[in-house]
């Protein structure tokens, strides 16, 4: 069984600060963690290999340091990793990022089941893994929040979760799945692992390795740009209720009041 | 590759000043770039009044070249069960404005199985077209029929701009479509409108992981596309005598085979008061300190009758369930009476409060971004504050 396992590595929300004065993100002490939901994606992939044999691999696209990322990953178990990385890929939309990660996969033969996380937090857009699925050409599912292995027929049974509550699906192998945070609790790395991982070798793969045509990656083959970002203003009416902390919530509860909402 | 040319360079540090990622550097009078820093956004290329910095994109190969072929704006209308999912409301009130200002239909895709009389509903709020899609196979939710089909309809008709729901159906589907036609998406858009010059959707969204809202286009590919959550438009009242046109299309029989099969589709009643339909949210952050304090918000929303949200902070926290979660990643909400205790108001959370109609903010530090978004503002702390509220409440009610 060869499984695959996307991971990206994102700023730690925890360390991004903001200068609300220059409206810039202070991106020194920023560390990179691997995206949340990514380790679940990478539990979904080593409790597959447990039930199924076959050999898990971890790929991510970004810059060197993502090497970090892998190693990570394979000091959780998974076997191997590939960093997809080169400046022709930067500035990547989801279109151009799912053409790229689609030749690296295809690079390390084809794959059984492909793993994603639901989203990744730092662009929260949840559109790399069905877009995957597709330049793959195979199926895929969302919001996997519960799985079974239906040996016999070489198939999954997947709870997909939505609004309404649940739907009970099953598709054969090979497929692409996207997984929810509910779904597993991630184990943490074995002695075993991070000696392991300590020694790993991390290609990077760049458009030669990777074939990748010219025009298809990085922001020429992005069809989305961004003409404009901005610190949004809001015009609110902006009342401060100054005073004792009393005085203060008399005055809310005043015009609470008045505005017919208590 | 961004590019600075050094003989119009003035050093004049605009560019600096605008950067969001610390990327560029005024060092001798000229704006150096680090490129392992740049994420190619462009803001810097807008705003430098030299024209000294240019963005080297490469060839796009699959640039369209009838781009002008493409007319007209849909809207995917969402369905489960025969019923329509009130984004789909939303988004109608949104795209007939923006049909309006191009001066072109607005039509609405109607996946389903006998959902016939849903057509007149999608009329009423304001399609001037329904096409209607009607087989089995969709009376069950799968990616393949429905972004087979959305894909092949889209191939066929050449809309400009489709519109669809962020809903775990919509996020699902509606990337497949992309990627087929091979045109960009943007994701949980918080605003749409029309550039004027040359026809293009503006999408703006949260981006950049910061507080930061970025402004898209997609100026060589078609259709346009976009998704929306629920709850940031509103839906316009319904006209009482609908004139569309609704057309029942037949598709190939291929189009309606998916190598996911539903094996069941369970409902499940949300449990306790929804925060999306709640009129009074109070909301838990990182200022309440301590899970303990959770029941300061707690009493005074059992009090006032409220639904408790939570910021991410206090999600990642685990001082409340994830479910709470308001803002980008968690739900978008539309109450009467929104109050932040302890919330700085990051971008990412007021996306999801921004139709709210009165908004408290209770923060100790005056310059809490909540407080340029908050009707009344009160600086103090939320261990005062929330057990006067309640006092205070009490009395009112005549409660000991
Ligand atoms: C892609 C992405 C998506 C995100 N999605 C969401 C989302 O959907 N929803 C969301 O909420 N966040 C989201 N976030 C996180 C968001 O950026 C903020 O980190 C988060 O909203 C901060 O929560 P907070 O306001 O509770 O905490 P903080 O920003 O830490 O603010 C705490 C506030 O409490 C005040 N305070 C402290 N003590 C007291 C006291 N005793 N009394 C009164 N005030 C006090 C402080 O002055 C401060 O203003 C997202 C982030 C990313 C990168
Ligand atoms: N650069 C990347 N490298 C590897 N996997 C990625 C990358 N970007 C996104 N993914 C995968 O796609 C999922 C959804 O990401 P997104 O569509 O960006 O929200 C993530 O949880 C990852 O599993």
């Amino acid at each position: 069984m060869n499984i695959v396992v996307c991971i990206k590595q994102v700023p730690d929300a925890k360390t991004v600060k903001f200068d609300q004065e220059k409206g810039t993100l202070v991106r020194e002490g920023v560390e990179s963690v691997i995206n949340p939901f990514d380790y679940n994606a990478i539990e979904a992939a080593l409790e597959l290999r447990e039930a199924l044999g076959g050999q898990v691999s971890a790929v991510t696209m970004g810059p060197p340091q993502a090497q970090e990322a892998i190693r990570e990953a394979i000091s959780l178990g998974v076997d191997k990793g590939v960093v997809v990385s080169d400046r022709a890929f930067a500035g990547s939309d989801t279109l151009a990022t799912t053409y790229t990660l689609a030749k690296a996969i295809e690079k390390l033969g084809s794959p059984d089941i492909v793993i994603c996380g639901k989203q990744a937090i730092d662009g929260d857009t949840g559109q790399v893994g069905p877009g995957l699925a597709v330049r793959l050409g195979i199926p895929y599912v969302t919001c996997v929040n519960g799985m079974e292995i239906l040996k016999e027929r070489n198939s999954l049974r997947l709870k997909r979760m939505c609004e309404q509550g649940y739907d009970i699906v099953e598709v054969e192998i090979p497929v692409l799945i996207t997984v929810l945070a509910t779904l597993n609790t991630p184990r943490v790395p074995s002695l075993k692992g991070k000696m392991r991982a300590r020694k790993a070798d991390i290609p990077l793969w760049g458009v030669a390795e990777i074939e990748a045509e010219s025009g298809k990656t990085g922001l020429a083959g992005s069809p989305t740009q961004v003409v404009s970002t901005s610190v949004p203003t809001f015009d609110a009416k902006r009342e401060m209720l100054e005073g004792e902390p009393e005085e203060q919530v008399d005055a809310l509860i005043t015009r609470l009041k008045e505005a017919g909402v208590i | 590759m961004l590019e600075v040319n050094v003989d119009r360079c003035i050093g004049c540090g605009e560019c600096e000043e605008v950067c969001s990622f610390g990327a560029i550097a005024v060092n001798h009078d000229i704006a150096v770039v680090d490129q392992d820093s740049c994420t190619m956004c462009g803001t810097c290329v807008d705003t430098c009044p030299e024209d000294a910095l240019t963005l080297e994109r490469g060839d796009d190969t699959r640039k369209a070249s009838d781009l002008d072929a493409w007319r007209g704006v849909w809207v995917v209308a969402e369905q489960r069960n025969g019923e329509l999912a009130t984004v789909t409301y939303e988004l109608l009130g949104k795209a007939r404005g923006l049909a309006d200002d191009l001066g072109e239909p607005l039509t609405a895709i109607l996946m389903g199985h006998e959902i016939g009389e849903r057509a007149t509903d999608l009329a009423s709020h304001g399609a001037d077209r329904v096409l209607v899609v009607d087989y089995p196979a969709f009376a069950t939710f799968t990616d393949e029929v429905f972004g087979n089909t959305l894909a092949y309809l889209a191939r066929q008709e050449r809309p400009e701009i489709i519109l669809a729901g962020a809903t775990s159906m919509g996020r699902s589907f509606i990337p497949r479509v992309a990627t087929v036609l091979e045109t960009g998406l943007t994701a949980d858009c918080t605003e749409l409108s029309i550039r004027k010059e040359d026809r293009a959707l503006l999408q703006t969204r949260p981006a950049f992981g910061g507080n930061l809202m970025a402004t898209i286009v997609c100026p060589n590919h078609r259709p346009q596309m976009a998704t929306v959550r629920p709850h940031v438009f509103k839906a316009q009242p319904a006209t009482t005598s609908p004139t569309a046109e609704i057309i029942n299309v037949n598709i190939p029989e291929e189009l309606l085979k998916s190598k996911v099969k539903v094996i069941e589709s369970v409902q499940e009643q949300a449990e306790g008061p929804g925060l999306t339909d709640a009129e009074i949210i109070i909301t838990a952050g990182r200022g309440m300190e301590n899970k303990k304090n959770i029941a300061l918000v707690e009493e005074l929303a059992e009090l006032m009758g409220a639904a408790i949200g939570a910021s991410r902070a206090a999600t990642d926290a685990g001082w409340l369930p994830e479910r709470a979660q308001i803002g980008q990643t968690g739900v978008t909400v539309s109450p009467k009476l929104y109050i932040g205790c302890g919330v700085s108001g990051a971008i990412q959370h007021i996306v999801g409060i921004q139709g709210a109609e009165i908004i408290v903010a209770i923060n100790k530090d005056p310059d809490a971004p909540l407080f340029n978004l908050a009707t009344y503002g009160i600086v103090g702390d939320v261990k005062v504050i929330l057990p006067l509220l309640v006092k205070r409440i009490k009395r009112e009610r005549g409660i000991a």
